[in-house]
């Protein structure tokens, strides 16, 4: 403390500070404005009946939440959610794990299929969608291409089965690459020399997946089930263009159905309520698959 | 990965592989041709997978039914300005959390990573009284600010950390000991060097930018702003039936130009988005 006067105010880490301040100040002012203090005000909104035509806004207390309990469309609703994301990940991540082992081979112009595989991911979503509702059609492509080999095929988005099946297949499709490449990308970390040991051992190919493959990439496999699943929770401009939620009630998701809520039939309240419903499903999905890591997933360290 | 496939497993494997190429390529296909089809054609059976004539109208049609050229420009810039934005809030911040040391650093990461547990779908009700609070609604801003301050671009911030974690620091050392600040350092030392984080955190901004479906319907009223995933939806006749081969022209005109960069840069795509922090 005597030496004060011989060592300046702006030391190497006071700097440091304040330059490590600002560095986030950005991100972090924009987390508290668009994230958290909107968190904050969703709860809050979730307490008060709010119609927004009659311009009424009225502290309710759990009103909205009892009502939430006793919503005969909910059940359905999470029912439609839950049917579209665990299709949607099975789906997804045994086609982008299949997809990933087929171009991971040594094979001449492989690389064109990679790409192929990867191209809808850069194919803008709504016109993506746009298209497979045109192929969709009862008198579309897919149905013409059916007919030609003697299949009568049905009128895929309006029937309950075939339109949840007709959003997951769309989904999957446009975005399956990303999860290939990822996987691909932990393929070709895992060491050659196991799978020669392995064959000097004789384990069939399918033993060889299974034993070392599967294993050694179980980190990505985590990670990218957690990106899925919270993903497809998100998914709102394949069911609007595709089903509108229909036929029914039947492909109305969470998203779906909040939108509808809030922004349809103008009840703010019960949709900030939806909100935190939406909220609480990422959040416990989320903690529980990290959990899940620490007991399936196989570190080499 | 393994010993040479014997000719007939090549053979059955190029098979499999062109029958899965089916699902991912003739979408795109049948929206390019069905798009200059006449509308006589456009469900014809049997399916006619090359159109026997071509009828260039509904190009036309896709520019005089709505501003569709000013919707173009409205994704464009938008996207742009994000991209942008984004690379530069997250590059920041993923540095300043990955290399400089300060109280409450920790805290503060947790806090930002936050956005990652709350989909922009939990809190489009509040951010729509935000911003119809501060008249911003049928503007672009909601569209701009969000995405490169709010929940989008933690992902980001994240990725740029992780790069910078994995670094070697000796450079940026050696600069501190010749007395070099912090933002000299930042800029001319480490930045340069993370150019292929840089270049993942572009290719995802902007395909999520230009994605963006939700937000657009809820915050923009007018045709004039609407972006272009929104005004797609809008080619409806009077019974909102959908105008088939229009939306279809328009889709193209929105897909191709993409399609097209993607396939000259498909390896910095590919490879940029396998090496983000996304490895585990």
């Amino acid at each position: 403390m005597t030496t004060v006067q011989s060592r300046p105010f702006w030391t190497i880490e006071r700097r440091d500070a304040v330059a490590g301040y600002l560095f986030i100040a950005p991100q972090l002012i924009g987390i508290v404005v668009f994230v958290l203090i909107p968190l904050g005000l969703v709860l809050y909104y979730s307490l008060h009946e709010w119609n927004v035509l009659a311009g009424t806004f009225r502290f309710v207390g759990d009103a909205n939440y009892q009502r939430m309990l006793n919503d005969p469309a909910l059940p359905e609703v999470l029912g439609a959610t839950a049917i579209f994301s665990a299709g949607l990940v099975v789906f997804n991540m045994s086609l982008a794990l299949l997809l990933a082992v087929l171009v991971n081979q040594k094979l001449r112009g492989i690389t064109v299929f990679r790409t192929i595989f990867f191209s809808p991911v850069v194919v803008s979503l709504v016109a993506w969608t746009i298209v497979w509702s045109f192929l969709l059609q009862a008198n579309g492509g897919i149905n013409g291409i059916l007919a030609l080999i003697g299949i009568e095929g049905p009128n895929w988005l309006r029937m309950p089965t075939t339109a949840m099946i007709s959003v997951i297949v769309v989904q999957v499709f446009k975005n399956v690459g990303l999860n290939m490449v990822l996987f691909l990308a932990a393929l070709q970390g895992v060491p050659r020399e196991l799978y020669e040991a392995a064959r000097v051992d004789g384990a069939s190919r399918f033993k060889q997946f299974r034993r070392i493959t599967v294993p050694l990439i179980s980190p990505t496999i985590l990670l990218t089930a957690i990106i899925t699943v919270v993903g497809s929770l998100q998914v709102f401009a394949q069911i609007a263009v595709l089903t509108q939620g229909g036929p029914g009630m039947s492909t109305t998701v969470l998203v779906y159905y909040l939108y509808q809520q809030a922004f349809q039939f103008h009840r703010f309240g019960y949709g900030a309520t939806i909100s935190i419903l939406l909220f609480l499903i990422v959040a416990v999905l989320t903690v529980l698959q990290w959990q899940m890591r620490r007991r399936l997933v196989f570190y080499e360290k | 990965m393994r010993s040479e496939l014997s000719p007939r497993a090549k053979v059955a494997l190029y098979g499999l592989l062109c029958v899965l190429s089916i699902p991912f390529l003739f979408p795109t296909w049948w929206m390019v041709t069905s798009s200059i089809k006449p509308i006589s054609d456009i469900f014809a059976f049997p399916p006619q997978f090359i159109p026997r004539s071509a009828d260039w109208s509904t190009y036309e049609k896709v520019f005089t039914l709505q501003p569709f050229a000013q919707q173009y420009w409205n994704s464009c810039y938008i996207a742009a300005i994000v991209t942008v934005g984004t690379m530069i809030v997250s590059s920041f911040a993923g540095y300043a959390f990955a290399r400089i040391r300060f109280p409450g650093a920790n805290l503060i990461f947790l806090v930002v990573l936050t956005g990652l547990l709350i989909p922009s779908e939990v809190t489009i009700v509040p951010l729509f009284q935000m911003f119809l609070k501060w008249g911003m609604v049928n503007t672009h801003w909601p569209l701009i600010l969000v995405p490169i301050f709010g929940a989008p671009s933690v992902f980001a911030t994240f990725v740029m950390r992780q790069f910078f974690i994995a670094l070697p620091g000796e450079l940026e050392e050696a600069a501190r000991v010749d007395g070099l600040g912090r933002l000299k350092i930042f800029w001319t030392i480490a930045l340069p060097l993370a150019r292929p984080a840089l270049a993942a955190v572009a290719i995802f901004t902007f395909l999520h930018s230009w994605n963006l479906y939700l937000e657009p319907i809820v915050f923009l009223t007018t045709p004039s702003n609407y972006t272009l995933p929104q005004a797609l939806t809008q080619y409806v006749d009077v019974y909102q039936g959908p105008m088939w081969n229009i939306q279809l022209a328009a889709a193209t005109l929105t897909a191709i130009p993409v399609l097209i960069v993607f396939i000259f840069a498909q390896r910095q795509f590919i490879e940029g988005l396998a090496h983000t922090g996304l490895k585990g």
